[in-house]
């Protein structure tokens, strides 16, 4: 049988010919990548006004200033459950507390007491165990710093600062 | 078409760049940010109309094409 095959007349579409793409359906397909597009920044949007109302920080015991040895850590979740957070006595006997969430991408940040400074170990973003500050790395932002008072040998945790200035 | 492709990467710089912003806690930036997108979107809507626009008044200039088939054959 050669090409004039019954068959071959009656599919009037060739295969070549059926997956050749017009320049207006590539644009409608551009088209309605760009309406995701705009989705997506709608949803931040809402999810930005859902969440405008700044939540009032409970008051919680984190632990007791005498248990803590100089150069130990203390992890915590504040002000949710889900919010880890860690807190450093440090060798002059300073303490404080930063989230534990790495501004670049969220891994845990941990205390190297070595180089007395919190370090990310996914992509060596370091953080002053001071201020929270940037020292090295892709973060782009300092950690968010967990505001601490000393009642009596109780550390208590009073609420989270912004600290979201780069 | 080649506008059309540049406005979708500035969208796609616009939505990494709200997303990062939402996520370090600045949620001022995400209203500007969704105008700004849909304006994008809205003068993709318009490139695209006039890409149909176009199409069509070429093919008003083209002959018309042959219907011939299996279905007129005889």
């Amino acid at each position: 049988m050669t090409d004039k095959s019954v068959w071959r007349e009656e599919f009037s579409v060739d295969a070549p010919e059926d997956a050749y793409v017009l320049r207006r359906q590539f644009t409608k397909f551009l088209v309605l990548t760009s309406f995701g597009m705009a989705v997506g920044n709608g949803w931040i949007w809402v999810r930005s006004l859902l969440s405008k109302e700044q939540p009032a920080y409970p008051e919680v015991v984190i632990g007791r200033a005498s248990e803590l040895a100089p150069g130990s850590v203390k992890m915590f979740s504040y002000p949710g459950a889900e919010d880890p957070c860690i807190l450093v006595r440090r060798a002059n006997g300073a303490i404080a507390a930063f989230s534990q969430k790495c501004t670049h991408l969220s891994c845990a940040v941990y205390y190297a007491a070595a180089h007395d400074r919190l370090e990310c170990p996914c992509h060596e973003g370091y953080f002053s165990p001071d201020d929270g500050r940037v020292l090295q790395g892709p973060p782009p932002r300092p950690l968010p710093k967990i505001r601490l008072a000393l009642r009596g040998d109780d550390i208590v945790a009073v609420g989270v600062g912004e600290n979201t200035e780069p | 078409m080649a506008c059309v492709i540049l406005l979708l990467v500035m969208q796609m710089w616009l939505l990494t760049a709200t997303l990062e912003s939402f996520l370090a806690g600045h949620r001022g930036v995400a209203g500007a940010a969704f105008a700004v997108s849909t304006c994008l979107f809205l003068l993709c809507g318009v490139l695209y109309g006039l890409v149909v626009r176009l199409d069509r008044s070429r093919g008003a200039e083209e002959p018309p094409r042959s219907t011939s088939g299996p279905w007129t054959i005889g």
